[in-house]
């Protein structure tokens, strides 16, 4: 103990047998957890990299037990191309996810400023509502609203049933927001109203700057859900060809080519690709975006 | 003189407050209660979506219980799912949250990779593991077979089915990956240096130090992924479509669940009744006890003590 005590400051005593096996199992420590950590990426990257092999073979090829393209068969991403309905696909999904985003997003701000910053009678209420409506399966209510969309409003073959409704609030997005403006201090919007600012222009001039990560959060969280939707489209694009998005078409994609597993995994490269590229010019959105719903209750 | 400024101010907040909330009032009102309430309306009534709705009292009630073939495998196999799936995913995604956390050199191309898969479209990533899986052609069985390990039939299996689709879930783990990882770095260090100084182990830390400290995100994950679970739709619908052979549009009714009910989800049960069917009724019978079951597990989320406080300022 006092031996310890008595050592000169800042000068390296000879390594002691107690620090040399620290240091050596901080050192086997390192190697374990790096060896996990590369276990790991081969889980969570392998099967990207067999389909973006097999989706260059060739037709025989991909249905042989090779990993590995005998030929570059690069031809295969025009081919995907050049099948009927696939450019009409990409505009539909571009059309549904950046309409239904920019909706979304400008009727979920409000909502979500009102539930985080003003007090009412009713807010816990409607807090709690939100919340039951993210948390409900589409399932649940589907068949009214099919009813309501193809009989009543005869929408059925068309993806307006899917965009309008995001004009009205989306549940998950008011709540991700919600979570996000209550970091905001009350500070910021009091001294606003001092300067004489309505409630809209404190909206608009003071919080809208200062939530850009969240809006930006929650915009691609919409963008991704709808680019991703299957259920939706299948509801009520289905008998149209004409109104596939990418996810529902990509199934058929395999119906056209029925065991050509390289064209199908062409294609599922170029639906799978975008979302990737996105999340490498928005990783820190995301991340805010995911940590917000868990986190910061 | 100020009762009346009072009131009228009170009034305009009023006002300010329905002016903001008005989107989601609307949209609360036309696409959740309307529907909601319709959907019990016609659980009573026979509908085919031609013929004028009539009333059937319990018949769809009882034809769902008692008669159609699907509903108790649909929700034998939610039950696995939610028991093994659910857990298996809580428990791989803290694994990998505990991971990233001490990995110290390359930290962000690691937690790069492992969030990928989470974004995937979840009809490409369907699509690609049942390629990945095909017992004929597939990669996994071709270099399972290599290294003498008997491979499995995966989605053509009815007893390999789900734990594919498990697979399928571990490997888009990538949202459990950051919660987790967000919370283990909000642990007070201080309280791991006073159970080193105690002798604990790191076994002891992470049972009395770790646990406690992320135990309201272990819960919001697990109910969270119940709540999913009550939601599977596409996963298991492609799974079974692409093992079975099914081409879409050519006239060929799928069997769903394929293999042998094994992928059935009660989602899946809603569109078989409802729009493959036409028996919009009986549809909504299952709606509602989908219904029923993902309120539960919402209000035990939304519960103050226990769950996480989500309602709460």
């Amino acid at each position: 103990m006092t031996q310890v005590l008595d050592k000169p400051v800042g000068v390296r005593a000879p390594a002691s047998p107690a620090a040399r096996t620290a240091r050596r199992r901080a050192a086997l420590e390192w190697v374990a957890v790096h060896s996990l950590g590369v276990a790991a990426a081969l889980f969570f990257t392998l099967p990207f990299v067999f389909v973006l092999l097999t989706s260059l073979m060739s037709d025989s090829q991909a249905l042989s037990r090779d990993l590995i393209p005998h030929t570059w068969e690069w031809g295969n991403y025009r081919k995907v191309f050049d099948t009927p309905g696939f450019l009409t696909w990409w505009r539909n999904t571009l059309v549904y996810a950046g309409l239904g985003t920019v909706l979304t997003v400008v009727s979920s701000v409000p909502v979500a400023y009102a539930l985080a910053k003003f007090r009412f009678r009713g807010r816990n209420l409607s807090l709690m509502l939100v919340i039951s409506m993210m948390m409900l399966p589409p399932q649940v209510i589907i068949i009214p609203m099919y009813l309501f969309w193809a009989k009543q409003l005869d929408l059925a073959g068309t993806l307006w049933p899917l965009i309008i409704p995001m004009a009205f609030g989306d549940a998950f997005s008011i709540f991700l927001l919600r979570q996000f403006l209550m970091t905001i201090p009350n500070e910021y919007l009091d001294a606003a109203k001092v300067d004489g600012c309505g409630d809209l222009r404190t909206l608009l001039k003071v919080v809208l700057p200062m939530a850009r990560p969240g809006i930006a959060a929650v915009g691609l969280f919409q963008f991704f859900y709808a680019w991703n939707d299957y259920f939706g489209p299948q509801i009520y694009a289905s008998e149209n060809p004409g109104a596939w998005t990418l996810s529902y078409g990509l199934e058929s994609f395999k119906g056209a080519h029925h065991t050509d597993w390289n064209l199908t995994m062409a294609a599922t490269v170029l639906v799978m690709a975008p979302v990737i590229l996105v999340f490498f010019f928005a990783q820190r959105a995301f991340v805010e975006g995911v940590t917000l719903t868990g986190v910061k209750g | 003189m100020s009762t009346i400024t009072l009131a009228s101010k009170r009034r305009r907040a009023a006002l300010r407050t329905a002016a903001f909330m008005s989107p989601w009032l609307i949209g609360f009102a036309v696409f959740f209660a309307y529907p909601l309430i319709s959907t019990v309306y016609f659980s009573f009534m026979h509908y085919d979506g031609f013929r004028p709705p009539t009333w059937s009292g319990a018949k769809n009630w009882t034809y769902v219980f008692e008669n159609y073939p699907y509903f108790w495998p649909a929700l034998r196999n939610t039950l696995w799912l939610v028991v093994i799936m659910v857990s298996l995913r809580v428990l791989f995604g803290l694994g990998v949250g505990l991971l990233i956390t001490k990995i110290k050199t390359g930290t962000g191309v690691f937690r790069t990779l492992f969030y990928l898969p989470y974004l995937a479209p979840p009809v490409a990533a369907t699509m690609a593991f049942a390629f990945l899986l095909n017992p004929g052609t597939g990669p996994v069985n071709s270099i399972l077979e290599k290294i003498g390990i008997p491979a499995p039939g995966w989605f053509n299996d009815p007893s390999w089915s789900k734990p594919a689709l498990t697979l399928l879930a571990l490997w888009g783990i990538g949202d459990l990956m950051v919660i987790f990882m967000a919370a283990l770095l909000d642990v007070p260090q201080e309280q791991y240096e006073a159970a080193e100084l105690d002798g604990a182990s790191a076994w002891q830390r992470f049972r009395y130090v770790t646990l406690p400290n992320i135990s309201p995100i272990v819960m919001f994950a697990v109910v969270t992924g119940v709540i999913q679970t009550m939601q599977y739709y596409t996963q298991p619908l492609i799974a079974g479509k692409v093992a079975s052979g099914v081409i879409q549009g050519a006239g060929t009714q799928f069997e769903p669940g394929y293999p042998e009910k094994s992928t059935l989800t009660l989602p899946q049960l809603v569109y078989n009744l409802g729009f493959q069917r036409f028996d919009y009724g009986s549809a909504c019978v299952v709606a509602l006890v989908l219904f029923a079951l993902s309120m539960v597990f919402t209000a035990f989320l939304m519960r103050r003590r226990g769950g996480l406080n989500l309602a709460g300022d």
